[in-house]
Protein backbone atom coordinates (compact mmCIF):
# COMPACT_ATOMS: atom_id res chain seq x y z
CA UNK A 1 0.00 0.00 0.00
CA UNK A 2 0.90 3.70 -0.21
CA UNK A 3 1.79 6.12 2.89
CA UNK A 4 1.22 9.71 2.24
CA UNK A 5 3.45 11.55 5.14
CA UNK A 6 2.93 15.12 5.48
CA UNK A 7 5.76 17.40 6.52
CA UNK A 8 5.90 21.11 7.59
CA UNK A 9 8.84 23.13 7.13
CA UNK A 10 8.98 25.50 10.01
CA UNK A 11 11.61 27.35 12.69
CA UNK A 12 13.81 25.11 14.10
CA UNK A 13 13.28 23.36 17.58
CA UNK A 14 16.74 24.80 18.85
CA UNK A 15 16.09 28.69 18.15
CA UNK A 16 14.28 31.29 20.80
CA UNK A 17 11.96 32.96 18.55
CA UNK A 18 11.32 36.92 19.23
CA UNK A 19 7.80 38.58 18.66
CA UNK A 20 8.85 41.79 16.06
CA UNK A 21 8.36 45.27 17.80
CA UNK A 22 5.24 45.88 15.70
CA UNK A 23 3.36 42.57 17.25
CA UNK A 24 2.45 41.65 14.08
CA UNK A 25 4.34 38.39 13.78
CA UNK A 26 7.19 36.77 15.31
CA UNK A 27 10.71 37.36 13.50
CA UNK A 28 11.71 34.57 11.69
CA UNK A 29 13.65 36.38 8.74
CA UNK A 30 17.48 34.42 8.49
CA UNK A 31 16.47 31.90 11.35
CA UNK A 32 17.21 28.15 10.58
CA UNK A 33 14.88 26.41 9.31
CA UNK A 34 14.17 22.55 9.40
CA UNK A 35 11.45 19.83 9.09
CA UNK A 36 8.97 19.68 12.22
CA UNK A 37 10.09 16.90 14.62
CA UNK A 38 7.33 15.16 14.84
CA UNK A 39 7.00 14.91 10.60
CA UNK A 40 10.96 13.55 11.01
CA UNK A 41 9.12 10.81 13.02
CA UNK A 42 6.27 10.07 10.66
CA UNK A 43 8.38 9.99 7.73
CA UNK A 44 10.80 7.22 9.20
CA UNK A 45 8.15 5.32 10.60
CA UNK A 46 6.81 5.35 7.07
CA UNK A 47 9.89 4.51 5.31
CA UNK A 48 10.11 1.53 8.37
CA UNK A 49 6.86 0.33 7.17
CA UNK A 50 8.43 0.21 3.36
CA UNK A 51 11.52 -1.57 5.01
CA UNK A 52 9.06 -4.28 6.65
CA UNK A 53 7.44 -4.95 3.24
CA UNK A 54 4.20 -3.31 4.61
CA UNK A 55 3.84 -0.10 2.38
CA UNK A 56 4.71 -0.41 -1.11
CA UNK A 57 5.66 3.61 -1.78
CA UNK A 58 6.22 6.45 0.50
CA UNK A 59 4.94 9.70 -0.90
CA UNK A 60 6.10 12.82 1.39
CA UNK A 61 3.61 16.10 0.82
CA UNK A 62 4.22 19.50 1.81
CA UNK A 63 2.31 22.82 1.69
CA UNK A 64 3.76 26.37 1.14
CA UNK A 65 6.30 28.39 0.12
CA UNK A 66 8.55 27.30 -2.51
CA UNK A 67 11.61 27.12 -0.30
CA UNK A 68 9.71 23.50 1.16
CA UNK A 69 11.23 21.90 -1.48
CA UNK A 70 14.11 21.41 0.72
CA UNK A 71 12.09 19.94 3.53
CA UNK A 72 11.11 17.55 0.78
CA UNK A 73 14.56 16.81 -0.58
CA UNK A 74 15.38 15.69 3.31
CA UNK A 75 11.90 13.52 3.58
CA UNK A 76 13.44 11.91 0.64
CA UNK A 77 16.49 11.25 1.76
CA UNK A 78 15.33 10.00 4.94
CA UNK A 79 13.67 7.25 2.11
CA UNK A 80 10.44 8.66 0.69
CA UNK A 81 10.24 7.68 -3.03
CA UNK A 82 8.66 10.80 -4.13
CA UNK A 83 7.31 14.00 -3.31
CA UNK A 84 4.25 16.87 -3.70
CA UNK A 85 4.86 20.45 -2.77
CA UNK A 86 1.60 22.27 -2.92
CA UNK A 87 2.65 26.11 -3.83
CA UNK A 88 1.54 28.58 -2.12
CA UNK A 89 2.46 32.14 -0.33
CA UNK A 90 -0.87 32.12 1.55
CA UNK A 91 -1.34 31.94 4.80
CA UNK A 92 -2.26 28.52 5.41
CA UNK A 93 -4.24 27.19 8.55
CA UNK A 94 -5.01 23.55 9.61
CA UNK A 95 -8.27 23.52 7.59
CA UNK A 96 -6.70 24.87 4.54
CA UNK A 97 -3.81 21.93 4.87
CA UNK A 98 -6.12 19.34 5.58
CA UNK A 99 -8.18 19.90 2.35
CA UNK A 100 -5.47 20.14 0.33
CA UNK A 101 -4.47 16.60 1.91
CA UNK A 102 -7.23 15.32 1.24
CA UNK A 103 -7.26 16.20 -2.43
CA UNK A 104 -4.08 14.71 -3.16
CA UNK A 105 -5.50 11.35 -1.04
CA UNK A 106 -8.48 11.16 -3.22
CA UNK A 107 -5.76 11.28 -5.92
CA UNK A 108 -2.80 8.90 -4.78
CA UNK A 109 -5.54 6.44 -2.57
CA UNK A 110 -2.83 5.49 -0.29
CA UNK A 111 -3.49 2.83 2.41
CA UNK A 112 -2.23 5.13 5.28
CA UNK A 113 -1.64 8.76 6.11
CA UNK A 114 0.75 10.01 9.00
CA UNK A 115 1.22 13.37 9.85
CA UNK A 116 3.33 14.81 12.86
CA UNK A 117 1.01 15.18 15.76
CA UNK A 118 1.74 19.22 16.12
CA UNK A 119 4.04 21.88 14.21
CA UNK A 120 5.77 23.41 16.56
CA UNK A 121 5.12 26.91 15.37
CA UNK A 122 1.72 27.30 15.90
CA UNK A 123 1.44 24.39 18.19
CA UNK A 124 -2.32 23.49 16.76
CA UNK A 125 -1.96 19.52 16.04
CA UNK A 126 -5.20 19.65 14.34
CA UNK A 127 -4.43 18.49 10.65
CA UNK A 128 -4.40 14.74 10.91
CA UNK A 129 -7.91 14.94 12.45
CA UNK A 130 -9.23 17.55 10.30
CA UNK A 131 -7.77 15.43 7.29
CA UNK A 132 -9.57 12.33 9.06
CA UNK A 133 -12.66 14.10 9.41
CA UNK A 134 -12.80 15.49 5.81
CA UNK A 135 -12.01 11.87 4.49
CA UNK A 136 -14.39 9.88 6.55
CA UNK A 137 -11.68 8.03 7.45
CA UNK A 138 -10.60 6.83 11.43
CA UNK A 139 -7.93 8.90 13.09
CA UNK A 140 -5.16 7.11 15.37
CA UNK A 141 -3.78 10.05 17.49
CA UNK A 142 -0.28 10.56 19.45
CA UNK A 143 0.53 7.49 18.14
CA UNK A 144 3.57 5.51 19.81
CA UNK A 145 3.74 2.22 18.22
CA UNK A 146 2.14 0.84 15.23
CA UNK A 147 1.58 -2.39 13.88
CA UNK A 148 -0.01 -3.93 10.78
CA UNK A 149 -2.86 -6.74 11.42
CA UNK A 150 -4.51 -8.35 9.06
CA UNK A 151 -5.60 -5.30 6.96
CA UNK A 152 -5.71 -3.36 10.15
CA UNK A 153 -3.67 -1.19 12.17
CA UNK A 154 -3.02 -1.91 16.08
CA UNK A 155 -2.20 1.98 17.38
CA UNK A 156 -1.28 2.01 21.04
CA UNK A 157 -1.53 5.86 21.44
CA UNK A 158 0.03 8.18 24.96
CA UNK A 159 -3.02 9.72 26.33
CA UNK A 160 -3.10 12.06 30.08
CA UNK A 161 -3.10 8.60 32.06
CA UNK A 162 -0.90 6.57 30.17
CA UNK A 163 -0.97 4.43 27.23
CA UNK A 164 -4.26 3.46 25.15
CA UNK A 165 -4.33 0.90 22.11
CA UNK A 166 -7.33 0.50 19.20
CA UNK A 167 -7.70 -1.14 16.30
CA UNK A 168 -8.71 0.97 13.28
CA UNK A 169 -9.44 -0.29 9.88
CA UNK A 170 -7.36 1.08 7.12
CA UNK A 171 -7.24 3.36 5.48
CA UNK A 172 -6.90 5.49 8.34
CA UNK A 173 -4.79 8.92 9.28
CA UNK A 174 -2.18 8.42 11.86
CA UNK A 175 -0.16 11.45 13.87
CA UNK A 176 3.10 10.52 15.30
CA UNK A 177 3.92 11.06 18.91
CA UNK A 178 7.41 11.71 19.99
CA UNK A 179 8.09 7.91 21.38
CA UNK A 180 7.02 6.48 17.96
CA UNK A 181 10.44 5.96 16.83
CA UNK A 182 14.09 7.81 16.39
CA UNK A 183 14.43 8.87 13.35
CA UNK A 184 17.46 8.17 11.53
CA UNK A 185 20.40 9.89 10.67
CA UNK A 186 20.16 11.53 7.23
CA UNK A 187 23.75 10.07 5.06
CA UNK A 188 25.56 12.03 2.36
CA UNK A 189 24.77 9.19 -0.40
CA UNK A 190 21.16 9.56 0.75
CA UNK A 191 20.55 13.05 0.33
CA UNK A 192 22.98 13.15 -3.23
CA UNK A 193 19.86 10.42 -4.62
CA UNK A 194 17.26 13.01 -3.03
CA UNK A 195 18.08 15.59 -5.41
CA UNK A 196 16.96 13.54 -8.02
CA UNK A 197 14.01 11.87 -6.98
CA UNK A 198 10.33 12.86 -8.16
CA UNK A 199 9.03 16.29 -6.63
CA UNK A 200 5.96 17.29 -8.25
CA UNK A 201 4.44 20.64 -7.24
CA UNK A 202 0.64 21.91 -7.88
CA UNK A 203 -0.96 24.92 -7.08
CA UNK A 204 -4.05 24.94 -4.78
CA UNK A 205 -6.14 26.02 -7.52
CA UNK A 206 -5.04 22.79 -9.34
CA UNK A 207 -6.40 20.73 -6.76
CA UNK A 208 -9.96 22.73 -6.36
CA UNK A 209 -9.78 24.18 -2.96
CA UNK A 210 -10.28 27.43 -1.65
CA UNK A 211 -7.44 28.09 1.32
CA UNK A 212 -8.54 31.03 3.10
CA UNK A 213 -9.12 30.80 6.71
CA UNK A 214 -11.84 32.02 8.98
CA UNK A 215 -9.60 32.69 11.85
CA UNK A 216 -7.13 35.22 11.62
CA UNK A 217 -4.29 36.62 13.85
CA UNK A 218 -5.08 39.99 15.24
CA UNK A 219 -1.05 40.48 16.85
CA UNK A 220 1.38 38.58 18.78
CA UNK A 221 2.35 39.40 21.77
CA UNK A 222 5.02 38.46 24.53
CA UNK A 223 4.71 36.21 27.06
CA UNK A 224 4.50 37.42 30.30
CA UNK A 225 7.86 38.11 31.74
CA UNK A 226 9.20 36.61 35.31
CA UNK A 227 11.20 38.74 36.98
CA UNK A 228 14.56 37.60 37.97
CA UNK A 229 15.64 35.25 40.22
CA UNK A 230 18.12 34.36 42.73
CA UNK A 231 20.58 31.32 43.58
CA UNK A 232 20.76 30.48 46.88
CA UNK A 233 23.81 29.29 48.41
CA UNK A 234 22.68 25.69 50.34
CA UNK A 235 19.43 23.98 50.88
CA UNK A 236 18.90 25.70 54.29
CA UNK A 237 18.39 29.02 52.89
CA UNK A 238 16.44 27.70 50.08
CA UNK A 239 13.54 25.85 52.67
CA UNK A 240 13.66 29.40 54.41
CA UNK A 241 12.95 31.48 51.61
CA UNK A 242 9.93 28.99 50.36
CA UNK A 243 8.57 29.34 53.74
CA UNK A 244 8.51 33.33 54.65
CA UNK A 245 9.40 34.83 51.27
CA UNK A 246 7.68 32.87 48.89
CA UNK A 247 4.81 31.14 50.92
CA UNK A 248 4.85 28.39 49.37
CA UNK A 249 5.68 25.66 52.05
CA UNK B 1 -25.61 32.64 22.52
CA UNK B 2 -25.37 29.20 23.83
CA UNK B 3 -22.17 27.45 25.03
CA UNK B 4 -21.28 23.19 24.93
CA UNK B 5 -18.72 22.35 27.31
CA UNK B 6 -17.96 18.73 26.33
CA UNK B 7 -17.03 17.23 29.66
CA UNK B 8 -14.03 15.20 30.79
CA UNK B 9 -15.19 12.69 33.13
CA UNK B 10 -14.57 8.95 34.14
CA UNK B 11 -18.20 7.56 34.06
CA UNK B 12 -18.27 8.28 37.42
CA UNK B 13 -17.10 11.54 38.72
CA UNK B 14 -16.35 14.69 36.39
CA UNK B 15 -12.05 15.64 35.69
CA UNK B 16 -11.03 18.85 37.51
CA UNK B 17 -10.06 20.35 33.48
CA UNK B 18 -13.93 20.27 32.48
CA UNK B 19 -14.25 23.26 35.41
CA UNK B 20 -11.83 25.34 33.89
CA UNK B 21 -13.87 24.87 30.91
CA UNK B 22 -16.54 26.02 32.17
CA UNK B 23 -15.21 29.30 33.41
CA UNK B 24 -13.88 29.79 30.20
CA UNK B 25 -17.58 28.98 28.43
CA UNK B 26 -19.42 31.25 30.79
CA UNK B 27 -16.55 34.07 29.84
CA UNK B 28 -17.96 32.89 26.04
CA UNK B 29 -21.31 33.45 27.20
CA UNK B 30 -24.05 33.33 30.14
CA UNK B 31 -25.47 29.92 28.66
CA UNK B 32 -23.63 27.25 28.76
CA UNK B 33 -24.29 23.52 28.49
CA UNK B 34 -22.54 20.40 29.31
CA UNK B 35 -22.45 17.34 27.28
CA UNK B 36 -21.43 13.98 29.34
CA UNK B 37 -20.70 11.45 26.73
CA UNK B 38 -20.21 8.30 28.14
CA UNK B 39 -21.36 4.21 29.30
CA UNK B 40 -23.42 4.28 32.50
CA UNK B 41 -22.46 7.75 32.83
CA UNK B 42 -25.53 8.80 34.83
CA UNK B 43 -23.40 9.74 37.59
CA UNK B 44 -20.89 11.98 36.07
CA UNK B 45 -23.65 13.42 34.30
CA UNK B 46 -25.73 13.97 37.91
CA UNK B 47 -21.99 15.83 39.38
CA UNK B 48 -21.90 17.95 36.01
CA UNK B 49 -25.57 19.25 36.88
CA UNK B 50 -24.39 21.00 40.05
CA UNK B 51 -21.06 22.36 38.31
CA UNK B 52 -21.62 26.42 39.35
CA UNK B 53 -23.18 28.10 36.17
CA UNK B 54 -24.56 25.55 34.24
CA UNK B 55 -28.24 25.46 32.63
CA UNK B 56 -28.16 22.58 31.35
CA UNK B 57 -26.74 18.58 30.93
CA UNK B 58 -27.37 17.07 28.28
CA UNK B 59 -26.13 12.87 28.87
CA UNK B 60 -25.69 10.34 26.03
CA UNK B 61 -25.03 6.59 26.91
CA UNK B 62 -23.94 4.22 24.80
CA UNK B 63 -20.73 1.05 24.40
CA UNK B 64 -19.40 3.09 21.55
CA UNK B 65 -18.91 6.07 23.75
CA UNK B 66 -17.21 3.99 26.67
CA UNK B 67 -13.83 4.75 25.77
CA UNK B 68 -14.09 8.17 24.00
CA UNK B 69 -13.12 7.09 20.13
CA UNK B 70 -13.01 10.28 18.52
CA UNK B 71 -15.47 8.69 15.22
CA UNK B 72 -17.84 8.08 17.96
CA UNK B 73 -17.65 11.38 19.71
CA UNK B 74 -17.55 13.41 16.82
CA UNK B 75 -21.21 11.91 15.75
CA UNK B 76 -22.95 12.24 18.71
CA UNK B 77 -22.00 15.97 19.31
CA UNK B 78 -22.86 17.02 15.65
CA UNK B 79 -26.55 15.31 16.23
CA UNK B 80 -26.70 19.09 18.43
CA UNK B 81 -23.55 21.43 17.10
CA UNK B 82 -26.46 23.64 15.15
CA UNK B 83 -27.51 24.70 18.47
CA UNK B 84 -24.61 26.37 20.15
CA UNK B 85 -22.48 29.23 19.07
CA UNK B 86 -19.14 27.56 20.65
CA UNK B 87 -18.15 24.39 21.69
CA UNK B 88 -15.68 23.99 24.28
CA UNK B 89 -13.10 21.15 25.14
CA UNK B 90 -10.25 20.89 27.96
CA UNK B 91 -7.36 20.73 25.80
CA UNK B 92 -6.62 17.19 27.28
CA UNK B 93 -5.64 14.44 25.05
CA UNK B 94 -9.17 13.81 24.71
CA UNK B 95 -9.93 17.31 23.68
CA UNK B 96 -7.52 17.62 21.42
CA UNK B 97 -8.11 14.44 19.70
CA UNK B 98 -11.76 15.20 18.69
CA UNK B 99 -12.05 19.06 18.81
CA UNK B 100 -10.35 19.21 14.88
CA UNK B 101 -12.29 16.79 14.14
CA UNK B 102 -15.61 17.88 14.65
CA UNK B 103 -14.66 21.30 13.21
CA UNK B 104 -13.88 19.61 10.13
CA UNK B 105 -16.87 17.96 9.79
CA UNK B 106 -18.49 21.19 10.73
CA UNK B 107 -16.11 23.00 8.32
CA UNK B 108 -14.80 25.58 10.35
CA UNK B 109 -11.55 26.29 11.88
CA UNK B 110 -10.18 25.02 15.55
CA UNK B 111 -8.60 27.66 18.09
CA UNK B 112 -6.60 24.96 20.05
CA UNK B 113 -5.12 25.27 23.18
CA UNK B 114 -6.67 29.18 24.49
CA UNK B 115 -5.46 30.53 27.57
CA UNK B 116 -8.09 33.83 27.61
CA UNK B 117 -11.40 35.05 26.16
CA UNK B 118 -10.93 38.34 25.07
CA UNK B 119 -14.30 38.60 23.28
CA UNK B 120 -16.54 35.86 22.32
CA UNK B 121 -15.37 35.59 19.16
CA UNK B 122 -11.34 36.64 20.24
CA UNK B 123 -9.05 34.43 22.45
CA UNK B 124 -5.79 34.17 22.86
CA UNK B 125 -3.12 31.22 22.54
CA UNK B 126 0.31 30.18 23.28
CA UNK B 127 2.70 29.61 19.76
CA UNK B 128 6.19 28.77 19.38
CA UNK B 129 6.63 26.77 22.43
CA UNK B 130 4.63 29.53 24.44
CA UNK B 131 7.55 32.06 23.34
CA UNK B 132 4.97 34.07 21.97
CA UNK B 133 0.54 34.87 22.62
CA UNK B 134 -1.12 34.85 19.39
CA UNK B 135 -4.22 36.58 19.68
CA UNK B 136 -6.85 35.45 17.37
CA UNK B 137 -10.38 36.36 16.05
CA UNK B 138 -12.81 33.46 14.46
CA UNK B 139 -15.36 34.61 11.72
CA UNK B 140 -17.10 30.82 11.84
CA UNK B 141 -20.26 30.95 12.40
CA UNK B 142 -19.69 28.10 15.39
CA UNK B 143 -16.18 28.34 17.39
CA UNK B 144 -14.43 25.13 17.88
CA UNK B 145 -12.30 25.43 20.54
CA UNK B 146 -9.85 23.89 23.73
CA UNK B 147 -9.29 25.61 26.76
CA UNK B 148 -5.67 25.19 28.41
CA UNK B 149 -6.64 24.59 32.21
CA UNK B 150 -3.91 26.45 33.78
CA UNK B 151 -5.25 29.67 32.19
CA UNK B 152 -8.80 29.62 33.89
CA UNK B 153 -9.61 29.47 37.13
CA UNK B 154 -11.59 26.45 38.54
CA UNK B 155 -15.82 27.08 38.73
CA UNK B 156 -17.38 25.66 41.98
CA UNK B 157 -18.21 21.94 41.73
CA UNK B 158 -20.99 22.29 43.68
CA UNK B 159 -23.97 25.20 43.82
CA UNK B 160 -25.68 24.20 40.74
CA UNK B 161 -28.62 22.57 39.96
CA UNK B 162 -28.98 22.37 36.32
CA UNK B 163 -31.32 19.36 34.41
CA UNK B 164 -30.03 16.77 32.78
CA UNK B 165 -31.84 16.05 29.57
CA UNK B 166 -31.04 12.46 28.03
CA UNK B 167 -29.24 12.98 24.44
CA UNK B 168 -29.73 9.92 22.02
CA UNK B 169 -26.59 7.89 21.07
CA UNK B 170 -25.63 7.80 17.45
CA UNK B 171 -24.42 4.62 16.04
CA UNK B 172 -21.13 3.36 16.61
CA UNK B 173 -18.25 3.86 13.94
CA UNK B 174 -16.95 0.36 12.24
CA UNK B 175 -13.39 1.66 11.03
CA UNK B 176 -12.13 2.28 15.27
CA UNK B 177 -12.13 0.10 18.17
CA UNK B 178 -10.83 0.37 21.52
CA UNK B 179 -8.30 -2.88 22.68
CA UNK B 180 -6.98 -1.76 25.91
CA UNK B 181 -5.25 0.93 28.10
CA UNK B 182 -2.12 0.88 30.79
CA UNK B 183 -3.32 3.73 33.06
CA UNK B 184 -1.45 3.98 35.91
CA UNK B 185 -2.90 4.35 39.55
CA UNK B 186 -1.56 6.72 42.35
CA UNK B 187 -2.99 8.47 45.12
CA UNK B 188 -1.12 11.49 44.24
CA UNK B 189 -2.72 14.81 42.52
CA UNK B 190 -3.11 14.86 38.94
CA UNK B 191 -0.46 17.38 37.43
CA UNK B 192 -2.24 19.24 35.62
CA UNK B 193 -4.38 20.34 39.21
CA UNK B 194 -1.59 19.98 41.29
CA UNK B 195 -0.40 22.68 44.17
CA UNK B 196 3.02 21.08 44.22
CA UNK B 197 5.34 19.72 41.60
CA UNK B 198 8.46 17.99 41.69
CA UNK B 199 10.26 17.11 38.35
CA UNK B 200 13.11 15.30 37.68
CA UNK B 201 15.24 15.32 34.45
CA UNK B 202 17.99 12.87 33.01
CA UNK B 203 20.37 13.33 35.63
CA UNK B 204 19.30 11.42 38.33
CA UNK B 205 20.49 8.31 35.87
CA UNK B 206 17.80 5.78 36.28
CA UNK B 207 14.62 4.72 37.26
CA UNK B 208 15.56 3.28 40.52
CA UNK B 209 17.59 6.35 41.46
CA UNK B 210 14.41 8.60 39.88
CA UNK B 211 12.11 6.98 42.19
CA UNK B 212 14.32 6.82 45.00
CA UNK B 213 15.20 10.41 45.53
CA UNK B 214 12.02 12.04 44.40
CA UNK B 215 9.27 10.62 45.77
CA UNK B 216 10.18 11.10 49.77
CA UNK B 217 10.31 14.79 48.49
CA UNK B 218 6.58 14.34 46.60
CA UNK B 219 5.55 12.71 49.93
CA UNK B 220 6.62 15.61 52.26
CA UNK B 221 5.36 18.24 49.72
CA UNK B 222 1.56 16.53 49.27
CA UNK B 223 3.76 16.35 45.36
CA UNK B 224 3.17 15.42 42.28
CA UNK B 225 5.65 14.21 40.12
CA UNK B 226 6.97 15.34 36.97
CA UNK B 227 9.32 14.33 34.00
CA UNK B 228 11.13 15.92 31.53
CA UNK B 229 11.19 14.45 28.35
CA UNK B 230 14.68 13.27 28.19
CA UNK B 231 13.65 11.65 31.76
CA UNK B 232 10.61 9.87 29.39
CA UNK B 233 13.02 8.95 27.17
CA UNK B 234 15.38 6.95 28.94
CA UNK B 235 12.39 5.33 30.40
CA UNK B 236 12.85 6.93 34.55
CA UNK B 237 9.36 7.53 34.35
CA UNK B 238 6.05 7.35 32.51
CA UNK B 239 4.85 9.13 29.78
CA UNK B 240 2.34 10.82 31.60
CA UNK B 241 4.67 12.43 33.43
CA UNK B 242 6.04 14.25 30.81
CA UNK B 243 6.05 17.86 31.28
CA UNK B 244 6.66 20.46 28.08
CA UNK B 245 5.34 21.67 25.03
CA UNK B 246 3.88 18.89 23.70
CA UNK B 247 3.10 16.87 26.88
CA UNK B 248 1.35 18.18 30.41
CA UNK B 249 1.09 22.10 30.77
CA UNK B 250 1.14 22.73 34.37
CA UNK B 251 1.23 25.79 36.18
CA UNK B 252 1.37 25.14 40.19
CA UNK B 253 1.84 27.14 43.22
CA UNK B 254 5.22 25.60 43.64
CA UNK B 255 7.97 23.96 41.39
CA UNK B 256 10.53 21.98 42.33
CA UNK B 257 12.91 21.11 38.84
CA UNK B 258 15.46 18.57 39.72
CA UNK B 259 18.61 17.62 37.30
CA UNK B 260 16.17 19.26 34.31
CA UNK B 261 18.63 21.04 31.94
CA UNK B 262 15.06 24.10 31.24
CA UNK B 263 14.98 23.19 27.33
CA UNK B 264 12.83 25.46 25.92
CA UNK B 265 10.14 22.49 25.15
CA UNK B 266 10.34 22.02 28.83
CA UNK B 267 9.97 25.23 29.49
CA UNK B 268 6.48 25.80 27.75
CA UNK B 269 5.14 23.21 29.71
CA UNK B 270 6.41 25.15 33.21
CA UNK B 271 7.14 28.36 32.87
CA UNK B 272 3.76 29.54 34.00
CA UNK B 273 4.35 28.43 37.71
CA UNK B 274 3.95 30.51 40.64
CA UNK B 275 7.32 29.60 42.18
CA UNK B 276 10.19 27.53 40.29
CA UNK B 277 13.21 25.91 42.44
CA UNK B 278 15.88 24.81 39.89
CA UNK B 279 18.55 22.21 41.58
CA UNK B 280 21.10 21.95 38.99
CA UNK B 281 25.54 21.37 39.25
CA UNK B 282 25.43 23.33 35.58
CA UNK B 283 25.33 27.24 36.40
CA UNK B 284 24.71 27.63 32.73
CA UNK B 285 21.63 25.56 32.79
CA UNK B 286 19.03 27.52 30.97
CA UNK B 287 16.48 26.47 34.13
CA UNK B 288 18.00 28.59 36.15
CA UNK B 289 16.77 31.83 33.63
CA UNK B 290 13.11 30.89 34.80
CA UNK B 291 14.06 29.78 38.40
CA UNK B 292 12.75 32.36 41.44
CA UNK B 293 15.38 30.01 43.66
CA UNK B 294 18.43 28.41 42.09
CA UNK B 295 20.44 26.05 43.83
CA UNK B 296 23.61 24.88 42.11
CA UNK B 297 24.44 21.54 44.03
CA UNK B 298 24.44 17.46 43.17
CA UNK B 299 21.14 17.03 43.27
CA UNK B 300 22.07 13.16 44.61
CA UNK B 301 23.21 15.38 48.02
CA UNK B 302 20.49 18.69 47.61
CA UNK B 303 17.05 16.16 47.30
CA UNK B 304 17.52 14.01 50.11
CA UNK B 305 18.90 17.03 52.11
CA UNK B 306 15.74 19.09 50.94
CA UNK B 307 13.50 16.22 51.98
CA UNK B 308 15.06 15.62 55.31
CA UNK B 309 14.69 19.72 56.00
CA UNK B 310 10.95 19.65 54.85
Amino acid sequence: MKVLVAVKRVVDYNVKVRVKSDNSGVDIANVKMSMNPFDEIAIEEAVRLKEKGVATEVIAVSCGVTQCQETLRTAMAIGADRAILVETAAELQPLAVAKLLKALIDKEQPGLVILGKQAIDDDCNQTGQMLAALADLPQATFASKLEAADGKLKVTREVDGGLETILVSLPAIVTADLRLNEPRYVTLPNIMKAKKKQLDVFKPEDLGVNVAAGIKTVKVSEPPKRSAGIKVPDVATLVAKLKTEAKVI
Amino acid sequence: MTILVIAEHDNATIKGATLNTVTAALQCGSDVHVLVAGANAAAAAAAAAQIAGVAKVLHADAEGLAHGLAENVTALILSVAKNYSHILFPATASGKNIAPRLAAKLDVGQISDITKVDSPDTFERPIYAGNAIATVQSSDAIKIITVRGTGFDAAAASGGSAAVETLAAVAASDKASFLGSEIAKNDRPELTAAKVIVAGGRALGSAEKFTELLTPLADKLGAAIGASRAAVDAGYAPNDWQIGQTGKIVAPQLYIAAGISGAIQHLAGMKDSKVIVAINKDPEAPIFSVADYGLEADLFAAVPELTAAL
